[in-house]
């Protein structure tokens, strides 16, 4: 695994997945989010840092259009998934979330059992037709946000007695089950112990193979860790978007520099 | 590691967003079928209200008016003297002034009939205008008089003139009569004001609410004075000053379970402590004032204890720092502060009390009574006991009262609620 | 003499505060610092005389009248009530009292005329007593009072223990109230129980409380099984609970998650006017609309429809907990934290879905405490089914048919006149008993199933 990882970061283009160009967010009539464009690769981890209410959270749940649930919201701007709008009047959310997964900041199990959580997605969406197929996807789907060790002996018992590193990863699990293809992670460590942080960090580097991560973080450290690229807002704005490398070590903006040296945030 | 999610290493799965399969479009349905049933039903709960509405309002609106007929009546001194007063005969003088009106009609064979077209009070309309002037013996003179429930129903259309005879309660020939009278101009339906003034009447044309309103005064005053003091103690204490501890534990599960103790239970206490026990006055608004107290007390309670929990612990903090007592920043500083939650609270929890009928029946207050109660003491009926006894009255004309009396009865509770609202908006205020 | 009465106390009440003020007035006038304001010195002198005398006084009203009529009553000739039951002795009494009001038929004999005269001169003599007593007590009240004013008298403290005891009374109402109706209810049942065996009560399938009014009177001698009782309860209930769970809760599915604001503004409102309408008005709205409505429905389809048919009552009952249950489902539901609806929208769930799979199951403890509190509403609700349902108990369980509840016994059992000697009227006793433990039992459960399940998302 190590080997692929260091060939991969070697490659230099990737197939950007999502698109983003002129996005404005408006919740009432506060303008939250002002004219952001960023890409989004494929294969990579994309980090968005930024000091508290710069609105990367709120720019992370336009991907998924989570914020359609907010009444006072509104999205103008162009969002594209393999070229797709996903704006588009034709297009359902409910698809869109099938293919862009999201893990939210507190780790958030439905009070139902283990397997219950993982399965939950692939039933509503009808992904195994057979009970074998299921307890297939369920096992893999918990493999992949490695807790099976941690819960395979007790796929009955409730999701919401696991501990919070174990419930985050289980969060994991149940969203990698639906097969996204894009996986959008809002601070998924902030409610998490420095041990289950860098177990759920090491998990988001393997998930990098399979998906494209999206991950907010206010933690730099944390996006200098895991993250391929960076991107950095300030006030609503995207200051500055780049190989997180080079982000870290010679950002180009003095208010990423600020922010990067402790003077903002 | 085999991939089950279609991407990584074998290449994005490159299905449409837009492309929509029939898995989806039958999830779409579902929750549109679920949508569906959530707006049937709240439909079926808006249907309903409004037959309840419509219903009482169709029915009860004729009640707002009386059917009144206006007679010029010969005082004849054969039948009512000035030295016989109040005695006379009153209902002669007024059947023969009908009489004289339908000229088809037989004094001797039809002057019951044609007696029966007047309420059985108008005699005493007379009577206590001849009372109040007896010089008016010997003249004539101009009065009007409401007319029997049989009349008075005819004229408001709720009688089908097209059934056959036997079914009616009117024959064609009093149909006649009454058409004559109306015809001559003697009828007309003014505003109804004996529905406000009148006390109970076992005629349906003279029932009135007065009794019933008075009742209700009286007992939600009583209700009011007992349980808003007793009521605020309470909460102030267990809120404010109670230690935590099993007695004060008990005392909050106590409030909670009797706000859910069902108000027959209460009238049951009632019956047995306040009337068999403490020999308090049957049918009294003040028993009644003191058995809904105890039903509104919890109301009282919980509602303060919100307003209070909702004034921040910032101003009593200040008021403490400054030296003053407990019970002086309670009373001085948080009291005044929670009013308008504890007002709000209590209309309401009166609101409730205004309605209450099971408990007030077993304590009598369903007596059939002509006067309207001078105090709390006196036998008396009740808004809510009122309706009871009207709807379970067999003539026509109760029924149309009965939904006057309900309508009465919305009329203050929607200016009760309407007054909580407002005091709600009015004084809401955000820490 | 009562207003006057509380006028007296009302102005030694007064008197008390001013005296006291303005004793303590002068003490600082003459340069003494007094540990407590003046203003509480008068408090404390208001607050010693009116509590305690307040507190005589309506012990006095409440004593009263069954002391006296007691009095009247020991006080009769002898012979006068040999042979008489309890309710005769009311009626002798009831006959003095209103030869007092000087209400009379036909002559009466000489020993109501003298007991009539008795009964006028002890309340004279005992509203007089109680005037000179308040007076009296008041008066030593303020005397004592007044004598504790000094400058380290803590009248503040003083004063405060009274407002503090005052509280604690009141607080204790609440468990008086409880007290006085388990007590009564006790009380009243064993004495129906001594008449009528417990067992003959609470496995009897016949319910005929007419009990013969002349000892020879050819009659039923009465039967009070509650089983046919309580089934009818359950028949009624089960009916109002089938209309007003589904409705309820849907309706409260639709607003949680699907009602537009503007929707919701509207129907949040309307459900309210729904539960504050009066049971007597849905009662009178069974017998008027309903009833009648489903008659006609039966004679249109050939089915007999009685006319007190129990769908009647019940369907108007499950009308009247529509807004009861749709109130606490959509609480609960508001309860379930926002955090499982996003994580369950981002995994692609419809709203449907999230509110089905994961919100509903999530609340359904809250659901069911309200559902069950609803339950114990239909099974204590009483206008609407004295008004809509039948008098005859009968084992059925056909909603078609007119059955009977307990709540409809209890009242046409002690509507009219009641004497509490005769089975007839204990016997409202005994269901009111089987009532309220039923009822508390399900309060008890409820509540605590509903204050579990804050516990789990607070």
């Amino acid at each position: 695994m190590n080997d692929m990882r260091l060939t991969e970061r070697g490659v230099e283009t990737k197939q950007i997945k999502m698109k983003a160009r002129g996005v404005e967010v408006f919740y009432g009539d506060t303008h939250a989010i002002k004219s952001v464009d960023v890409d989004i690769e494929d294969h990579t981890v994309t980090a968005f840092i930024g000091p508290s209410g710069c609105g990367k959270s709120t720019f992370l749940r336009c991907l998924n259009r989570m914020n359609d649930t907010i009444d006072i919201c509104r999205v103008t701007g162009d969002i594209h998934l393999d070229g797709e709008d996903i704006y588009d009047p034709r297009i359902d959310p409910v698809q869109l979330r099938a293919k862009v997964g999201m893990v939210f900041q507190k780790p958030n199990p439905f009070p139902k059992s283990i397997y219950d959580n993982v399965a939950y997605g692939p039933k509503i969406h009808g992904l195994a037709r057979t009970k074998a197929e299921l307890d297939e996807i369920v096992e893999k789907s918990l493999r992949r946000a490695a807790i099976w060790n941690e819960v395979k002996d007790r796929l009955d018992a409730p999701g919401t007695g696991l501990s919070g590193g174990q419930q985050q990863r289980l969060c994991i699990a149940r969203a990698v089950a639906t097969g996204p293809e894009v996986l959008l992670m809002d601070e998924p460590c902030s409610a998490l112990d420095p041990i289950a942080t860098a177990q759920v960090e090491e998990l988001i580097d393997e998930l990098r193979q399979s998906y494209s991560v999206v991950i907010v973080t206010h933690s730099m450290q944390q996006a200098a860790r895991v993250s391929q690229k960076t991107a950095f807002f300030h006030l609503g704005t995207l200051v500055e978007f780049g190989e997180t490398s080079k982000i870290f070590t010679n950002p180009e903006d003095p208010r990423t520099e600020s922010y990067i040296t402790g003077r903002i945030g | 590691m085999a991939d089950i999610t279609n991407s990584g290493t074998g290449g994005p799965r490159k299905s449409s967003l837009t492309e929509s399969s029939a898995k989806i479009a039958k999830r779409k349905r579902a929750d549109l079928i679920l949508q569906g049933f959530g707006i049937g039903a709240i439909l079926t709960a808006f249907t309903v209200l409004f037959i309840l509405v419509a219903s009482l309002v169709s029915t009860g609106y004729t009640a707002f008016v009386q059917t009144h007929v206006t007679l010029q009546v010969f005082v004849d001194p054969a039948e009512v003297a000035e030295e016989r007063l109040p005695r006379g005969g009153f209902q002669e003088v007024l059947t023969a002034s009908l009489l004289s009106n339908l000229p088809d009609a037989d004094p001797e064979s039809d002057a019951r009939a044609v007696r029966n077209i007047l309420s059985n009070g108008a005699q005493f309309y007379l009577r206590d205008r001849i009372v109040a002037n007896p010089s008016l013996i010997g003249q004539t003179i101009s009065i009007t008089v409401p007319v029997s429930d049989p009349f008075d129903q005819l004229n408001k259309g709720n009688v089908d003139r097209a059934t056959p005879e036997a079914q009616r309660r009117v024959n064609d020939r009093e149909i006649g009569w009454f058409d004559a009278l109306d015809t001559a101009g003697m009828i007309a339906t003014p505003l109804n004001w004996g529905l406000i003034t009148n006390a109970d009447s076992r005629f349906p044309e003279l029932a009135g609410l007065r009794g019933a309103l008075v009742g209700t005064f009286w007992a939600l005053l009583t209700c009011f004075l007992i349980s808003f003091p007793i009521g605020i103690g309470a909460a102030i204490y267990l809120e404010e000053f109670a230690p935590k501890n099993k007695l004060s534990d008990f005392i909050e599960v106590n409030i909670n379970n009797l706000a859910a103790v069902p108000s027959v239970v209460f009238g049951l206490l009632a019956l047995a402590v306040f009337l068999n026990w403490f020999g308090l006055p049957r049918s009294a608004p003040f028993v009644g004032g003191l058995t809904l107290a105890l039903m509104t007390m919890p109301t009282i309670i919980i509602a303060t204890r919100a307003a209070l929990k909702a004034v921040p612990p910032s101003i009593r903090e200040a008021a403490l720092g400054v030296g003053a007592s407990k019970q002086q920043v309670v009373f001085g500083h948080v009291l005044p502060l929670a009013m308008p939650g504890i007002l709000t609270g209590t209309i309401i929890g009166l609101a409730q009390a205004l309605g209450e009928t099971a408990p007030l029946l077993l304590i009598g207050m369903n007596a059939f009574i002509t006067s309207a109660a001078s105090s709390p003491f006196d036998a008396s009926t009740a808004l809510p006991t009122q309706i009871f006894i009207w709807a379970d009255s067999p003539e026509r004309g109760f029924v149309s009262r009965t939904s006057a009396a309900i309508l009465v009865l919305l009329g203050f509770l929607v200016l009760m609620n309407g007054m909580a609202i407002y005091l709600r908006n009015k004084f809401e205020r955000r820490w | 003499m009562t207003l006057l009465a509380f006028m007296i106390l009302a102005a030694l009440a007064v008197s008390g505060f001013l005296l006291n003020r303005s004793a303590a007035l002068a003490i600082q006038a003459g340069g003494t610092r007094t540990h407590s304001l003046a203003y509480f010195h008068g408090l404390y002198a208001l607050l010693s005389v009116l509590v305690p005398v307040f507190v005589v006084i309506c012990v006095y009203l409440v004593l009263k009248t069954p002391v006296i009529n007691g009095m009247v009553i020991g006080g009769l000739p002898d012979g006068v009530l040999d042979d008489m039951s309890a309710g005769q002795v009311d009626l002798v009494l009831a006959t003095i009292q209103s030869i007092t009001r000087g209400q009379t038929f036909g002559t009466p004999p000489d020993w109501q005329l003298a007991a009539a005269e008795r009964l006028t001169s002890l309340y004279a003599g005992a509203d007089l007593l109680m005037v000179v007593v308040v007076a009296a007590l008041s008066a030593v009240i303020l005397f004592f009072v007044r004598r504790q004013v000094a400058a380290e008298f803590r009248a503040r403290q003083a004063a405060e223990r009274i407002v503090h005891g005052l509280m604690v009374a009141c607080s204790l109402v609440a468990i008086l109230t409880t007290v006085g109706i388990v007590f009564a209810l006790v009380y009243e049942a064993y004495r129906f129980f001594e008449m009528v065996p417990v067992m003959d009560f609470l496995f009897g399938t016949r319910w005929e409380p007419q009990i013969p009014i002349r000892a020879d009177q050819v009659a039923a001698v009465g039967a009070f099984g509650w089983l046919p009782v309580i089934l009818g309860t359950v028949v009624i209930g089960t009916v109002a609970m089938l209309i007003a769970t589904p409705i309820g809760l849907l309706t409260a599915i639709y607003l949680n998650e699907f009602a537009p604001k503007s929707v919701r503004a509207v129907v949040k409102p309307v459900l309210e006017i729904l539960s504050g309408v009066p049971t007597v008005v849905y009662g009178f709205f069974a017998i008027l609309v309903v009833a009648p409505a489903l008659r006609g429905t039966g004679a249109d389809l050939g089915i007999a429809v009685s006319s007190n048919t129990a769908l009647a009552a019940g369907g108007v009952m499950g009308i009247m907990l529509i807004p009861f249950i749709s109130s606490f489902a959509d609480d609960a539901l508001t309860a379930v934290p926002r955090s499982l609806r996003d994580g369950s929208l981002a995994l692609g769930a419809t709203r449907g879905e999230t509110m089905l799979k994961v919100l509903f199951p999530a609340a359904i403890p809250g659901i069911v405490g309200g559902i069950l509190l609803a339950v114990s509403r239909a099974i204590g609700e009483t206008m609407i089914v004295v008004m809509a349902a039948g008098l005859i108990a009968r084992m059925t369980i056909n909603p078609l048919d007119s059955v009977t509840t307990v709540t409809v016994q209890i009242v046409t059992l002690l509507i009219g006149d009641t004497a509490f000697d005769n089975p007839k009227t204990l016997a409202a006793f005994a269901l009111g008993l089987m009532l309220f433990i039923l009822t508390l039992g399900i309060n008890i459960l409820a509540l605590r199933i509903v204050r579990k399940y804050r516990e789990i998302y607070d």
